[in-house]
């Protein structure tokens, strides 16, 4: 594992809304095989940098670079240009995601769910799949072993055939990670995984998301308002406040920068009028 | 549930208070019926005056209120009580997954449905009446099953469905005036044709969701009505066209051969039966519905209709997957469109001539009726609500003019008991071997 060979770079994205500028020059990039995490105060844009990662927002400005052997891919031009394009290309060159209120098939089966995730490794031809012929029962029955190694991974095997939709909360949250590394993906982008989560969930959550990176060869990119977690996970960590990096580097790093604790903590009276002086 | 009745929770029926709440109750739902029925039946118009009937409005009332007590009493029953418990908590849960027993069952009592509808119209095979009414109510099933590809499986409001069933009977009648394309052809074309144009109108009109679709879809179905009523040249207008009988290697089912061929019953031999016709029909549209039914349940566990459903459940998660939505939902609407084509060749032939007045909003609005009353995504539900939607307004012909009154009322009655259909869908299960 090369530490030093980046796998997404982000330079100077800025997004707009309307009158609102939610993102201003945000650089920074991810090493392969990291686990990097994405903090700051609430309202500080780091959902936004997430969903302009994972293509569901078009950033205004900058440019973000996937590279994967050596090839870089822009993830702007794939969003928007060509017929067929759409936030899902993002997803077919290798960038998951979860969501920060869960959003899984709540209706179809935890196995289903994972199926359609493998969408793209199946047989479509519906002939195929109308006379069942060897290939496309093949390509299923591979698809189904898939998930449910994963589902092994994520320990909800006994929940197979259950409705995803009644599941327990903490079950749901690892479905749903489950679900996004059955697309086979080389970034998984996680929104408040932690989020709803009793501390001892969370410490099986940090378990899974090291073996993510460990067995599965994926790098992870959380959001996360446990500090606890991101803490001890985390290789790198970068801090967004209104909109701009404010700090960079590793956890102890960041967690004695001023300026992170001015963001997280503000600065108290005698200091602001010192400064005013 | 108890918001719903207030009464249900009081258990015993000795208790005095238990009577005073009975007799409000009855007492206020009096006052109501007389306030609704007032009017409407209480005050006769003639000429410029009014006749008050005073005696209707209180009868009416009257048996409204015994009904409501009947109704309490019935509530007051365990059985219902139980029936009720368990409805409510179906409710909660839309879908359920199947199991090997439940399956079995299933196959059973739809093998034993499937024998008795291939027999029942050679039971009737003399009485026209009940064979054109199963006819069309396989006519409903097929079109149901297609819109419930639409919006049950990929959960997109389509009000305008009724336009592919106008563009495969029509395509049948102008084939057969023009290019001499007969029953078998459109049979086969009909449903390429109209999946082709529910593949043109959905490639522009996909990108906007729920109601807008609705509203969009609507406009379309409405665009090819006034098309077809409007184009004379081609269409004829509202007096319609021809349909020719369908034939069966090239044997025609009439009296008098037109196309110069042998009608069926000369060839056979048999006196002219006018039934035959529809006898016919009916059988190739229990092959076609037969398998369509396959080809949806089939469907239902492949990748296509898996995405369908997903996408119906979440959009957003769709596309955080790579599938790509317009696609997606471009193949559920051809898919339905095609259906909606090849239903449209049967009424057609059915009819023996086409004309706009077959392709109204009315019919779409039943079919989606049909599909929201069968249980959204459930084939079983689908089928039973074609039956009953079809076949009722026939068994109840005395009442027709209330058929819409008592639509409205059944619509409002499942919404509340059972918003979700009257068969809930069932999940395919996969065996996972115990590790």
């Amino acid at each position: 594992m090369t530490a030093c060979q980046n796998l997404l770079t982000v330079r100077q994205l800025g997004m707009r809304f309307g009158g609102i500028q939610a993102l201003s020059d945000v650089d920074f990039s991810i090493a392969a095989g990291s686990i990097s995490a994405l903090i700051g105060p609430n309202g500080a844009g780091k959902t936004t940098v997430f969903n302009c990662i994972t293509g569901f927002y078009l950033p205004s400005t900058g440019s973000m670079e996937l590279t994967l052997e050596g090839r870089s891919q822009d993830l702007g031009k794939l969003m928007s240009s060509g017929l067929f394009a759409g936030s899902h290309r993002i997803a077919r060159i290798g960038i998951a995601r979860t969501f920060q209120n869960i959003r899984l098939f709540r209706e179809m089966t935890v196995l289903e769910n994972l199926l359609v995730a493998q969408h793209h490794h199946l047989n479509h031809n519906l002939l195929a799949g109308f006379f069942r012929t060897r290939a496309y029962r093949t390509a299923e029955q591979a698809a189904i072993d898939n998930a449910i190694s994963w589902l092994e991974v994520v320990s909800l095997r006994d929940c197979a055939n259950r409705l995803a939709g009644t599941l327990p909360y903490g079950h749901q949250r690892r479905l749903e990670i489950a679900r996004a590394m059955c697309t086979h993906p080389r970034l998984i982008c996680l929104d408040e995984p932690a989020a709803g989560l009793n501390p001892h969930e969370t410490e099986e959550l940090a378990a899974l998301i090291r073996q993510l990176r460990q067995d599965h060869a994926a790098t992870v990119l959380l959001i996360e308002h446990d500090m606890g977690l991101v803490m001890a996970i985390s290789d790198h960590i970068v801090v967004l406040d209104h909109g701009k990096v404010i700090a960079m580097g590793t956890a102890q790093a960041v967690a004695s920068s001023p300026a992170v604790i001015l963001a997280y903590l503000g600065v108290d009276e005698s200091q602001n009028t010192k400064a005013a002086s | 549930m108890s918001a719903l009745h207030p009464s249900f929770q009081i258990d015993s029926v000795s208790s005095p208070g238990k009577w005073r709440e009975l007799l409000r109750d009855a007492l206020f739902t009096f006052v109501l019926a007389l306030i609704v029925f007032g009017p409407i039946t209480g005050l006769q118009l003639k000429g410029l005056d009014f006749i008050a009937n005073w005696q209707r409005p209180l009868w009416l009332a009257s048996i409204v209120t015994l009904g409501r007590l009947l109704f309490l009493a019935a509530l007051n029953t365990d059985w219902l009580k139980n029936r009720l418990q368990r409805s409510a908590i179906k409710r909660t849960q839309a879908a359920t997954v199947q199991t090997a027993q439940e399956w079995k069952k299933w196959a059973a009592i739809s093998a034993v449905a499937a024998l008795v509808a291939f027999a029942l119209p050679f039971v009737f095979l003399n009485n026209s009446y009940v064979m054109k009414s199963l006819l069309l109510a396989m006519i409903y099933v097929l079109l149901g099953l297609g819109l419930n590809i639409v919006v049950g499986l990929a959960g997109l409001l389509d009000l305008g469905f009724v336009a592919f069933y106008a563009v495969g009977a029509y395509f049948l009648a102008l084939g057969a005036e023009h290019w001499g394309l007969g029953f078998w052809g459109a049979l086969v074309l009909s449903p390429l044709l109209a999946a082709t144009l529910g593949g043109l109108l959905g490639f522009t009109v996909l990108r906007t969701h729920g109601d807008y679709l609705a509203i969009v879809t609507l406009g379309f179905g409405e665009i090819i009505r006034l098309v077809l009523t409007n184009w004379l040249a081609v269409t004829g207008g509202p007096n319609g066209l021809p349909v020719p009988a369908p034939t069966f290697f090239g044997l025609e089912f009439s009296r008098l051969a037109k196309f110069g061929g042998t009608p069926f019953h000369e060839f056979m031999g048999w006196e002219y039966n006018t039934n035959m016709k529809f006898l016919f029909l009916y059988v190739v549209l229990f092959w076609v519905l037969a398998l369509m039914i396959f080809w949806i349940y089939r469907l239902r566990i492949m990748p296509m209709g898996r995405a369908w459903e997903a996408l119906r459940e979440d959009e957003i998660a769709c596309r955080s997957l790579g599938i790509n939505p317009v696609v997606v939902k471009l193949s559920a609407f051809m898919m339905g469109a095609m259906t909606g084509g090849l239903a449209g060749v049967f009424f057609a032939s059915y009819q023996g001539f086409v004309n706009p007045t077959s392709f109204t909003f009315f019919e779409s609005a039943l079919i989606l009726a049909i599909v929201v009353l069968g249980g959204l995504g459930s084939i079983v539900g689908v089928i039973v609500a074609a039956f009953v939607l079809t076949l009722l307004p026939e068994l109840l012909r005395e009442f027709a003019d209330f058929r819409i009154l008592a639509f409205g009322i059944l619509m409002v009655l499942m919404m509340i008991w059972r918003p979700r259909g009257l068969i809930r869908t069932r999940r395919p299960v996969f065996t996972v071997a115990e590790s």
